[in-house]
């Protein structure tokens, strides 16, 4: 007895002697799980403040800052698509940071303007089509080129979407054609693409991995995503949409009620800069950074070669816009299409 | 009764004054709030004579209970005084939790009074009061006078009610919620509760898509059934047959359970899916069209098939055991045959094993989250359904409560179907009497049945876990078969420079896992064994409340307890969010229903003369459970521990909220990878996760062994 009292007191002395490290930040992180280590791993090293990092997509993290509203246990929430960043910038869940955002691109201080910078765009993925060549040679299917395209009936049952209910990839999506086309005619063209649809996932990224395992033949997702799986070998190729493309905005917030405030602030301002950002390259990040001194890749998407649309991020990403393309395309889309049984 | 209830009466009185009263900052065990024990942490004595005289309260219990032990001379009377001031005491202590909360997060009584979160002091100070009530209870006569099974049971409810029915009463609450936070009431819960997405019964009558509820109870019909006979199948060969590579048909059964969520169905589609290697080969050899058959309710069907059927297995073999030979013998001694035997003696004495495994087979399988996810396609089910209403763009806790409120009756229905069936027959065959005899063997007929179902299902497990091994050593699987050590190396990266360092990826979640599920192993099963041997061999006034509440939590799926848990104890008085606590207990209150269930079946075939002679012998029910049964539980004991160790690694729907960035777990990691497309180290990591987790089980196979009942030879050899 007497033994081990003697020893919980030098192990109580030890720790409290290696618990002198002054600083420590809890970041949630949206983007692919590598480039959350890597960034974590870099951080901890160039400013010596400790990171504890856990990947969630964006819906965990909003439903987890929900209910931690007023306690958050996360500092910062870095990655992933925009629109949840200006919901929770709405909600008064996340708080600005007044980081200087004066060297970042235009649509990044657009985003920091929208929220009076609680929200800071860290990158921008663009929507394409992507298909599998080996399974489009074999049918003898023609190659799609166009959104118009995806509605030919050749490609009845070859198609992958996701759903717009569940993802953030899959709303971009279907802001994208509402804005290029109207939103009646949105709608009624992705009726006529929902009756090729073989499956919509609940996962945005999930469509296009299963074209890339030749699970299905054509989906629709984010460029970056794909470059990345094409530069895995899959027999792939990307199409960016001749009409133009809708594109998403990934941020970086600080979570609203944080006791480790400066240290996020430290964290805002290093994902924001040129060095941290060029780093993505290093683990197939390929998506546009908001530092225009970041390296990109010379086979990744860039903003300037493809046809963008003016995205709307105030209507569309607002919860009123939101709800009412939802609860349209649950009706008239998700109904009519979207089941197609083989 | 005067010695326990005045000890609990000292601890309760040293929690007090001594322990921190309130959450440590960092950890309680780091015993760092030594230093600052006058001041934050100080204990609730020092609050109370300060800025929090409200903590005066709860010690008028404790004072209560102490006049009563030393004042009050008539024993009865003094055991009623200690219920009633212990009660005042936990009351009082509650409703101060309750009402003074911190950051003003709930509805607050007093304007500008906080606390933190209720800690160690807190915790040590009601642990205290609830056994002066339990010892008050056992006085006046109920639970035999046992003092000990008062406690228990005093215990027991205490935490189911603070881990399961305080976080449900968060969820339940919203399910009547209106929108736009305008109180509660029926009107929009009755049209969600029966809109026809949910009870639509389109694709039995016509064409069109099942609403979820259909659809859940179907998939969970077909996966108990199959799953039970499955297990029975197994069950059959190891214990009525000479069947040559038990050994390896043991570690094919135990496979499944301890692989991670996700793989199974990974390895199906890269098998069976539409460009999977058997598709791809049967295709252009019988020139069949290559479909997405995979994607639906076969998909998923097949996928929990395999992942369930062990659990089925293990429930069973238990059971299937303990059938005593010598009802057997005495069958065949009546000139049954062997076929009769098995229908008419042994097939009935299996029957809480059969009802148990079809019970937790159709639980595992409405609760399953994993493979509706990767292979549900458009086939929706309630779990998922729950978990998008959480995490979906548009946020519903309404829904999600509606919809885990129509999955809970669904598990409570079968539960009491299967109440129904088992009925109020006596299944014990394992007495204190001499039993020397030998099981009957099976007859060929239902030998080669058995065969036939087992072993090609064997064969394709074998077949899935090569191709897991194979894949996690490839580079990129299905198209670039070069092996390759880089999956490994980027989870499980060393390097030895200066010390020893673990900078591959998957160190952090891995130790942490690891850490948490040995912690909470024993706790669920310790927990989980109490609660059966109460069940079992105890009477007392709401036994059977008491067996639902504890069976609640595993009929709620853990999508929704992950949400409830964080909704409960994310504020004081409970405040236990990005802890490694609060996943130790989620896993224990998820997983301590299995223990209860292989507790139960177990212990109904152990005969009550053997209790009963312990007692006649003069021991008291601490040594009869200690020395009597625990001994004869084994395979239960070893059930639960490894079920609950397996569980907490391998479960994923709770657990994707309750993680933090400090305590990671390795499904959460998992569901990252795979979400990102990265199979390889996905796989790498489960490959791992796998070896881990069977040398454990060997090892705790080992360390308890088995019980032996009688000779261990004793099949009969035709």
């Amino acid at each position: 007895m007497k033994g081990t009292s003697a020893s919980a007191i030098a192990l109580a002395a030890a720790l409290m002697a290696s618990a002198a490290s002054a600083q420590s930040l809890d970041v949630v992180c949206s983007n692919e799980q590598a480039w959350c280590d890597l960034m974590a791993q870099n951080f901890r090293i160039d400013t010596g403040i400790d990171v504890a990092m856990v990947r969630k997509s964006t819906g965990e993290v909003l439903a987890q800052i929900r209910a931690e509203a007023g306690n958050p246990k996360v500092d910062v929430w870095w990655g992933g698509t925009g629109d949840p960043h200006l919901i929770a910038a709405n909600e008064g869940l996340t708080t600005a940071s007044g980081v200087d955002t004066s060297e970042l691109l235009g649509w990044a201080q657009n985003m920091a303007d929208m929220t009076e910078g609680r929200a800071i765009g860290a990158h921008v993925g663009l929507l394409g089509i992507f298909y599998n060549t080996e399974l489009l040679a074999q049918k003898g299917m023609p190659v799609p080129s166009c959104w118009r395209d995806l509605t030919r009936p050749e490609y009845a049952g070859e198609i992958t979407l996701s759903n717009p209910q569940s993802s953030g990839t899959a709303y971009t999506q279907l802001a994208t054609l509402v804005q290029l086309f109207g939103e009646d005619e949105a709608f009624s063209l992705l009726g006529e693409i929902a009756r090729n649809v073989n499956q919509n996932t609940r996962s945005g990224s999930a469509p296009g991995r299963m074209v890339a395992r030749g699970e299905s033949t054509i989906s629709v997702g984010f460029m970056h995503d794909m470059v990345n799986l094409k530069k895995q070998g899959f027999p792939v190729e990307i199409v960016s949409p001749c009409e133009g493309t809708g594109y998403e905005t990934g941020a970086v917030s600080i979570i609203n009620g944080t006791p480790n405030f400066d240290a996020a602030k430290v964290w805002v301002e290093y994902v924001l800069s040129a060095e941290a950002q060029s780093r993505g390259l290093e683990v197939g990040v390929y998506n546009i950074p908001s530092h225009p001194a970041a390296t990109t890749d010379p086979e990744a998407p860039d903003m300037a070669s493809v046809k963008l649309i003016d995205y709307d991020f105030a209507t569309y990403g607002s919860s009123e816009m939101r709800e009412h393309l939802l609860e349209r395309w649950g009706v008239e889309i998700r109904s009519q299409g979207g089941n197609f049984e083989e | 009764m005067k010695r326990t209830a005045g000890l609990w009466l000292l601890i309760g009185l040293a929690a007090f004054c001594l322990l921190p009263w309130y959450d440590v900052r960092g950890s309680f065990w780091h015993f760092r709030w030594f230093d600052t024990l006058s001041t934050q942490d100080a204990p609730a004595i020092l609050w109370a004579i300060g800025e929090r005289p409200w903590l005066w309260l709860p010690l008028l219990g404790l004072i209560l209970s102490a006049a009563a032990l030393f004042l009050v001379k008539s024993p009865v009377k003094q055991a009623q005084a200690l219920v009633i001031s212990g009660a005042l005491g936990l009351g009082l202590l509650i409703g101060q939790g309750l009402f003074v909360v911190g950051f003003g997060a709930r509805a607050t009584v007093f304007e500008g009074v906080t606390q933190p979160g209720m800690g160690m002091g807190a915790f040590v100070f009601a642990a205290a009061l609830l056994f002066i009530i339990t010892t008050g209870i056992s006085g006046l006569g109920r639970g035999r006078g046992d003092a000990f099974i008062t406690g228990m049971v005093g215990a027991i409810v205490a935490l189911v009610a603070t881990f399961v029915f305080y976080p449900m009463a968060f969820i339940f609450t919203s399910a009547f919620e209106l929108r736009g936070g305008q109180g509660f009431g029926l009107t929009e819960f009755l049209p969600r509760f029966f809109a026809p997405d949910i009870w639509s019964l389109a694709c039995v009558t016509g064409r069109g898509q099942c609403g979820v509820a259909v659809n859940s109870t179907l998939l969970g019909l077909a996966t108990a059934t199959g799953t039970t006979v499955m297990g029975l199948a197994f069950a059959l060969i190891f214990t009525r047959t000479d069947f040559r590579a038990k050994r390896l048909l043991r570690v094919l059964t135990v496979l499944p359970i301890i692989t991670p969520p996700f793989v199974i169905g990974l390895v199906l589609i890269l098998l069976l899916g539409r460009s999977g290697t058997l598709t791809v080969f049967f295709g252009d050899l019988f020139g069949i069209e290559k479909t997405r058959w995979l994607y639906g309710f076969w998909g998923v069907w097949l996928a929990q098939m395999l992942s369930f059927t062990p659990i089925a297995f293990l429930v069973l073999i238990g059971v299937v055991e303990g059938v005593s030979p010598s009802m057997e013998e005495a069958s065949q001694t009546l000139n049954a045959n062997r076929w009769q035997t098995f229908r008419n003696v042994s097939l009935p004495l299996m029957r809480p094993g059969l009802a148990n495994a079809f019970l937790l087979g159709f639980i595992e399988s409405v609760a399953d989250f994993g493979n509706p996810l990767v292979l549900g396609g458009n086939f929706n089910v309630l779990s998922t359904e729950i978990y998008f209403a959480i995490v979906g763009t548009v946020a519903d806790p309404a829904k999600a409560a509606i919809l885990s409120l129509i999955l809970l009756s669904l598990t409570l229905t079968t539960f009491v179907a299967q109440r129904l069936w088992l009925g109020r027959k006596n299944y014990a065959t394992v007495t204190g009497k001499a039993d020397s005899g030998r099981n009957a063997a099976l007859n060929p007929a239902l030998r080669w049945t058995c065969y036939a179902l087992a072993l090609p299902w064997a064969a394709f497990t074998l077949v899935l876990y090569v191709l897991i091994v194979f894949g996690s050593f490839t580079r990129l699987w299905g198209y670039d078969h070069t092996l390759t050590l880089d999956h490994y190396r980027r989870a499980f990266n060393i390097v030895v420079r200066n010390g020893v360092h673990f900078t591959g990826a998957a160190w952090d979640s891995f130790f942490t896992t690891l850490s948490i599920a040995a912690i909470a192993a024993p706790l669920t099963a310790a927990v989980g064994l109490a609660t059966a041997y109460l069940l079992v061999r105890q009477n007392f006034a709401g036994k059977n409340a008491f067996e639902f509440s504890t069976l609640l939590s595993f009929a709620i799926p853990g999508t929704v307890i992950g949400v409830a848990y964080v909704m409960a104890f994310n504020f004081p008085p409970i405040e236990l969010t990005a802890t490694g606590l609060i996943l130790v207990i989620c896993f224990i209150f998820r997983n301590m229903p299995v223990g209860v269930r292989g507790g139960i079946a177990a212990m109904s075939q152990l005969d009550k003369s053997l209790d009963e002679a312990s007692s006649t012998l003069g021991a008291n029910s601490f040594t009869t459970l200690r020395r009597v049964i625990l001994p004869l539980m084994g395979p239960a004991i070893l059930a639960a521990l490894t079920y609950s160790f397996v569980r907490a690694i391998t479960s994923v729907s709770a657990v994707i909220f309750l993680v933090s960035a400090r305590y990671n777990m390795a499904t959460s990691f998992l569901v990252g990878r795979v979400e990102n497309g990265e199979y390889g180290i996905a796989i790498a990591y489960s490959a791992v996760l796998i070896v881990t987790m069977l040398a454990v089980i060997i090892a705790l196979q080992l360390a308890i062994g088995r019980r032996k009942l009688r000779r261990t030879d004793r099949l009969e050899t035709t």
